[in-house]
């Protein structure tokens, strides 16, 4: 057998796996692996802040459907990771994050740099490991990419003492399948629980398709619409299922929960079954869990066993796969009609129709509803969104419309600020072709704005849009809410953002009235590399409709007549 | 109401602080923890008693079961079973009559395992409540240290838990 060093074993594996690029900052417990890195045909993406190297991981799974991998050092290049593979953990993400440690005899001492990760992430992460001798890296390597990618995904920490690293051990890599006998990702979809399931969609007369990021990771999208069609009910999308069912398919209702559509929460709450497919029942999409859905019988499909009954109880579940489930469930259910339910559903949507940012007339304010339509208008809808933590991501949600899967790509679950630059990075080299957009605020760029500086070294094209307010935004508005208008901290005074771009080497604009946002649109996209527009938008807008958080998902805040109006005296269209 | 968790572990480094980082992560108070061997190489046991609601019980087994080193889980609350607790109590005897401490041995199956000139160390076995009531006993006369395994339980009858399906 051929002799290996431990690092050597780790970018063997890697290789292994198909990773052809890395998302890291080197240190000195992890020297010996980046020593070894140059004799392998792996791309190393330098970041600025070891968090950029797990969102850029976490962009690059969500866009390419890959596993991404970031690696860094020990000590703060670890702890540097720790938003990052939180934010993999509640989004189910896919990413393998491989740290340095201090040598075997050091830890325990306090030696420099040393810290606990595989404590500190205990809860934050899938599975991890701790390797101390060369011989273990392949079994925990292999092991971490089997676990980030199957059943539900998420992340997975491998941290590898610097010894084991510089070991040398006879090695060759073993081909054979994964086998863990405490883990089961591929549980079949039972009989008893299919005809339960199935009883409930017969005898339902107002049934709504609920519809998470299960679908996009399953890649059950036809599946789910031919059930949609065959039983015809409408479906409404979380935050993170958007674009896994196309925006302009007839029974797509939009998003659900606390900035869902009106019409959509009401449908919720009148229907008589929801069929919960790949999602999670979020406190942001039921609100209060007493009120919600109060006559409705539900079934909730989810590869999890443990996300069944957790906030909702379900009446009949099935734990599988979401795209076997739904084939097998194609294959007993007859077609149904509910015409008069997606009519009384249709009737709901007239009055906010009227109010559609969209038909507003051109009053010369930029609105940052207004950026986000018509960049998703420029861009044909075809473009990878990625967006950053607050009420521009909201909109985003409401205005870009999804026609595809991995096309948007957001921190849903812990709400990262500063996810999106970064994720823009990963989710551009996952997919060099596709054209890229960060769209961001102004609060939540100035997070990880460092990482333009590696977009600029590793000559990446992206488009950044700085939805900028002059507010932390969506914290402004609760307390405008909930808080008497007591804008506490909220104000934020930022750089001349042209000027940051222009420091980086890149081309920025500027638009601040509706006119000019077609061609500082059109000019970033022509700018050969990464480009940014800072447009500065009505800064004390909300987000409308809002459900309160905890509040019944019925008792929303409704859209008030546009301001924009009332200043120039148009008659709503 | 009290639930006894079994669980079957893989013997593994940390696999003790993942199990109990669970329960606080996802908030719930151990009222108490046993781990030991099994029959079988590698296989450790966990007995974990929690206080809760049947819903509660059911999450925790489920996220259990998401822990990659937990090959099994049975809630001991739903089928009959056995179940043991042990303590040791050191109780004093200067100053009053040894004779009200040996009849609390004789009327409780207690064992005593150690005298000193001071104290008397007394082992008691049994279930849980069994041995909460033979130190309520024990306190009036003077307990100066005691010390309480935890519950170990196993199901009646011939179904046995085994990790033999997952190797």
């Amino acid at each position: 057998m051929p002799t290996r060093t431990g690092a050597q074993i780790i970018w063997e594996c890697l290789v292994n796996e198909e990773v052809h690029t890395v998302f890291g900052y080197p240190g000195g417990a992890i020297l010996p692996a980046y020593d070894a890195m140059l004799d392998y045909p792996v791309r190393h993406v330098l970041v600025r802040h070891e968090q950029g190297a797990t969102h850029m991981a976490d962009g690059f799974a969500r866009a390419g459907g890959g596993v991404g991998v970031a690696m860094a050092t020990s000590g703060p290049g670890a702890t540097n990771m720790v938003t990052g593979i939180a934010t993999a953990m509640m989004d189910s993400s896919p990413i393998v994050c491989i740290t340095g440690q201090v040598p075997g005899k050091l830890i325990g001492y306090d030696a420099f740099q040393e810290t606990d990760i595989t404590g500190i992430t205990l809860p934050i992460t899938k599975h991890s490991y701790l390797v101390t001798r060369a011989e273990d890296i392949m079994p925990a390597m292999k092991e971490a990419f089997h676990l980030a990618k199957s059943g539900r995904p998420g992340p997975v920490l491998v941290d590898i003492t610097k010894d084991a690293q510089q070991a040398s051990v006879e090695w060759m890599w073993d081909p054979r399948p994964v086998q863990m006998r405490g883990y089961r990702s591929d549980l079949p979809v039972t009989r008893e629980d299919l005809a339960r399931a199935a009883a409930l969609i017969r005898g339902t007369r107002r049934p709504v398709i609920l519809v998470g990021q299960g679908v996009i990771q399953s890649g059950a999208t036809r599946e789910l619409l031919a059930l949609a069609e065959r039983i015809d009910a409408p479906i409404a999308m979380t935050l993170l299922g958007l674009g896994g069912v196309p925006a302009s398919h007839p029974l797509n209702l939009g998003m659900m929960g606390m900035h869902g559509e009106a019409w959509v929460n009401h449908a919720i709450q009148e229907a008589d079954l929801l069929l919960a497919f790949g999602m999670r029942f979020d406190d942001r999409v039921t609100g209060n869990v007493k009120t919600y859905a109060p006559h409705a019988k539900k079934i909730h499909v989810d590869i999890d066993p443990s996300e069944i009954n957790k906030n909702v109880r379900a009446d009949a579940a099935i734990v599988a796969d979401l795209r076997e489930t739904l084939v097998d469930l194609l294959d007993v259910l007859e077609p149904a009609d509910h015409e008069g339910w997606l009519a009384h559903i249709d009737g709901m949507k007239g009055d906010a129709a009227v109010r559609d940012i969209q038909k507003l007339p051109d009053t010369g304010h930029l609105y940052a509803a207004h950026v986000i339509n018509d960049i998703w208008r420029i861009t044909g809808g075809n473009a990878v969104v990625v967006t950053d933590v607050g009420q521009h991501q909201m909109w985003e949600a409401q205005y870009y419309h999804h026609e595809v899967p991995r096309s948007l790509i957001t921190s849903g679950g812990l709400g990262t600020m500063g996810f999106a630059l970064p994720a823009a990075i990963g989710a551009k080299i996952a997919r060099p072709d596709a054209e890229v957009w960060a769209i961001v605020g102004d609060g939540g760029f100035q997070m990880t704005q460092a990482e333009l500086a590696t977009a600029a070294q590793e000559g990446i094209k992206i488009n950044v849009a700085i939805i900028n307010n002059g507010y932390l935004g969506m914290v402004r508005q609760w307390q405008e809410f909930f808080y008497e208008r007591r804008y506490a901290a909220t104000p934020l005074r930022s750089p001349d953002f042209l000027k940051i771009a222009d420091a980086h080497g890149l081309e920025g604009f500027r638009a601040e009235k509706r006119s000019q946002v077609n061609d500082v649109v059109e000019r970033a996209r022509a700018a050969d590399g990464t480009a940014l527009i800072d447009f500065r938008v009505e800064q004390e807008d909300s987000v409308y409709p809002m459900v309160p958080a905890g509040a019944d998902l019925h008792a929303m805040i409704r859209r008030p007549e546009r301001t924009v109006l009332a200043e120039t005296g148009a008659d709503p269209v | 109401m009290h639930h006894t968790l079994v669980a079957l572990v893989e013997d593994k480094p940390g696999v003790l602080n993942r199990v109990a980082s669970l329960f606080r992560r996802r908030n719930f108070n151990i009222e108490s923890l046993t781990v030991g061997r099994t029959a079988e190489p590698g296989i450790s046991r966990m007995t974990i008693v929690i206080d809760s609601d049947q819903a509660s019980a059911e999450r925790v087994t489920a996220y259990l079961y998401k822990l990659v080193n937990v090959l099994q889980v049975e809630d001991l609350g739903m089928v009959p079973a056995v179940a043991r607790d042990l303590a040791l109590v050191k109780v004093a005897v200067a100053g009053h009559d040894r004779g009200a401490l040996l009849r609390v041995v004789d009327e409780t199956r207690a064992h005593i395992v150690d005298t000193g000139e001071q104290t008397m160390t007394l082992e008691i076995t049994g279930e849980p409540p069994h041995v909460d009531a033979v130190i309520s006993r024990l306190e009036p006369l003077g307990i100066v240290e005691m010390v309480r395994t935890g519950q170990v339980a196993m199901r009646r009858g011939d179904t046995a838990l085994s990790a033999a399906q997952y190797s």
